[in-house]
């Protein structure tokens, strides 16, 4: 199955388009690609006539040039006679928005779709979905513009069964600022399935990290899916719905009941290597850290500090994570020691969490990363950084990137988010760092390097 | 793999909807899985005979198709240290619903573990490890993988269990023998892998094991609806 042309169109149909009422899913998504995205836009209504100046076609297969993606809006109904239209004039996909399928009764009416698709290996996503938004290209989302939160282009995929929670879950990478490659809702699932995207998100370019919003798998499904997801070169991350037990089914085994259909999810996910996020916030933290980080660690934790407090409180949230943050050797805290100025020598502790107290300077931090990444004990640096110490510059996220990109130890930082800092900050991202507003979060993004291992 | 007798044992039992004990342990067996020494009685006299044969004290279980829980009809005896002691058991049992002989088996000492299987909607055949015995669902102390594991697998579900150290040697004592455990599941994992489609699930509850050793000590199979 060919999705490329799906994600990257030249051409493409909105079938169902009103002219009557502008708010029509079908307009919506009419006037959001049409002049804004360089694909060629074409309207489709078979009463013809015009909608702001442009012509109208009857039929998909009136329009003059090959269409790569047609956006289908029309009744449940009408949708077949519309696929066939597609295919016969040799339409590269479809995204079929309509609702009234499987998922309020109409099981008959979605496999006619699946049948007609499968029989000329037409790919289409949906129905019952938003379809497509893929920065630079196309937004198949039938939300006006005004109203949707967009993230910046970056490398994080995410396929969803619910369009809703995908939404979402863009708000929240965009306040984190974390980039989007794809966005693909896929509603009923019909055809294109999370393993036909799985597989072309793995050979897509644009793509760095793969996340997935699933709420089941159909038979053996899931079988497949880790298996594909442990070959993945990038990393996957799903978050699951429905984790408590459903229904009343008789258990009448003992592997059976302590083996619910959700530990079994998860842990079968674990041993494949395969991202478990939990909830929305997890979520967005693994994204961040796998999209600058996809080798697994094992979750030894050096980390740095300007105050006790931070330290400590890191240290117990690793602990909760199941993460070690173990002492230094005599070496590596000795040559910690002799690496820092005069005067915090004597007054920072070096033992790991390493507080650098707040008398530290820039060249302090640098120093003591620097020698953290070259000590084999740890495999990742965890940097709580306060940016209102008085030896602390604007600089020192830059700074410490470069000991990143020069070492290649993975690095992590906390940093308060208020807009002064900002600098700061952004000497992080702009180098691939990842950042975190919390302590918690930064601890995630850890997290997520030692679940990217199969377990 | 799947042999004739495996396949016999299986159609002998689709009525019931489950594999009686004594059948189970024969299936394990032909599987290359270690079960204790033991005999299914049907007679008082038989079962003296297995009991000396197998030598006591000996564990006795009824056996009947209408019983799937046994502890919860009393339907197990354990160190019957005599004759007298076995016969008593049997005129017990005897009087349960469905009776149809007493197992007759040999005591194996040992940490008690479960090794179960099911056939998961989303994920097929997948292998669960836990501390296990009666109270299995109390500890709820298990990990699971999607079969077939491999070795990595079983170190991991291992490494997993809350009740680790009490399998790698707690407070002075030996660890169990973990390569027996190992060499224990993957033969499992293939049997259950042969069987996709058969078996709806398999408990293996308890496995004993210790230093030297591990051994199946009893086993449910519950068997697919349809097939």
């Amino acid at each position: 199955m060919n999705l490329g042309t799906l994600f990257e169109p030249r051409a493409m149909a909105v079938v169902g388009v009103s002219h009557t009422n502008d708010r029509h899913p079908a307009n919506v998504v009419f006037n959001k690609n049409h002049l804004r995205y360089p694909v060629r836009v074409y309207p489709v209504n078979p009463y013809g006539g015009e909608l702001q100046g442009e012509k109208v076609y009857g039929r998909v297969s009136d329009i003059p040039e090959p269409v790569d993606l047609a956006v289908i809006a029309v009744r449940a109904e009408q949708v077949p006679d519309v696929l066939s239209d597609c295919i016969h004039a040799g339409v590269g996909g479809a995204t079929v928005i309509s609702g009234g399928f499987a998922e309020s009764g109409r099981k008959d009416l979605q496999d006619r779709l699946v049948a007609l698709a499968r029989e000329s290996d037409f790919p289409f996503v949906g129905p019952n979905c938003l379809g497509i938004y893929s920065p630079e290209h196309v937004d198949t989302f039938f939300l006006p513009n005004e109203r949707i939160v967009r993230p910046q282009p970056g490398g994080v995929a995410m396929v969803s069964q619910s369009g809703g929670i995908l939404v979402d879950q863009m708000v929240k990478f965009a306040g984190e600022g974390v980039g989007m490659s794809r966005a693909v809702s896929i509603g009923n699932k019909a055809l294109v399935r999370e393993l036909d995207l799985l597989a072309y998100l793995v050979e897509d370019p644009e793509t760095k990290v793969i996340a997935f919003y699933v709420e089941g798998f159909g038979r053996n499904e899931g079988r497949e899916f880790v298996r594909a997801a442990g070959r993945s070169p990038k990393p996957v991350v799903v978050m699951k719905a429905g984790k408590s037990p459903g229904g009343s089914r008789a258990v009448t085994s003992h592997t059976a009941s302590l083996g619910g259909d959700y530990k079994v999810f998860s842990e079968v996910l674990a041993q494949h290597g395969v991202v478990e996020a939990k909830n929305e916030s997890e979520l967005v933290s693994f994204c961040e850290s796998l999209s600058c980080y996809r080798q697994g660690i094992e979750g030894r934790v050096g980390i740095i500090s300007g105050s006790g407090g931070h330290g400590a409180m890191a240290v117990d949230v690793c602990a909760g994570h199941g993460l070690a943050v173990e002492p230094l050797t005599e070496t590596v805290q000795n040559g910690m020691r002799e690496s820092v100025s005069k005067s915090v020598r004597d007054i920072a502790s070096f033992g790991n969490p390493i507080d650098l107290t707040g008398s530290a300077v820039d060249d302090d931090f640098v120093h003591a990363a620097t020698i953290l990444s070259r000590a084999a004990e740890v495999d990742c640096i965890l940097l709580l950084l306060l940016p209102y110490l008085p030896g602390c510059t604007m600089d020192l996220g830059a700074r410490l990137s470069q000991v990143h990109r020069r070492e290649g130890k993975p690095m992590v930082a906390y940093v308060p988010h208020v807009e002064k800092y900002r600098m700061l900050i952004e000497g992080f991202e702009l180098n691939n760092v990842p950042v975190s507003p919390s302590i918690e979060g930064a601890v995630l993004m850890v997290e997520a390097m030692r679940r990217c291992r199969p377990c | 793999m799947l042999n004739g007798e495996i396949l016999d044992i299986l159609s002998a039992s689709r009525e019931a909807g489950w594999v009686v004990e004594p059948e189970a342990k024969k299936l394990l067996a032909l599987a290359d899985l270690p079960v204790p020494k033991f005999g299914w009685a049907k007679k008082e006299d038989e079962a003296v005979r297995m009991a000396r044969e197998i030598g006591y004290p000996v564990v006795a279980k009824v056996v009947s198709p209408a019983i799937l829980h046994k502890s919860e009809w009393k339907g197990v005896a354990v160190g019957l240290d005599g004759d007298q002691a076995l016969l008593g058991t049997y005129e017990r049992f005897k009087r349960l619903e469905g009776f149809a002989g007493m197992l007759v088996e040999e005591m194996v000492p040992g940490l008690e573990l479960i090794v179960g299987a099911k056939v998961d909607y989303q994920f097929g055949p997948v292998i669960l490890l836990g501390i296990g015995g009666t109270g299995v669902e109390i500890y709820k102390d298990s990990a699971l993988r999607m079969a077939p594991l491999q070795e990595r697998d079983v170190r991991s579900m291992v490494r997993n269990l809350k009740a680790r150290a009490l399998l790698e040697g707690y407070r002075g004592a030996e660890p169990v023998n973990l390569a027996d455990l190992t060499r224990l599941l993957l033969a499992f994992s293939r049997l259950m892998m042969e069987l996709e489609g058969h078996v709806e699930s398999l408990d293996l509850n308890p496995v004993k094991c210790s230093p030297e050793k591990c051994v199946v000590a009893d086993a449910r199979i519950m068997l697919m609806k349809s097939a």
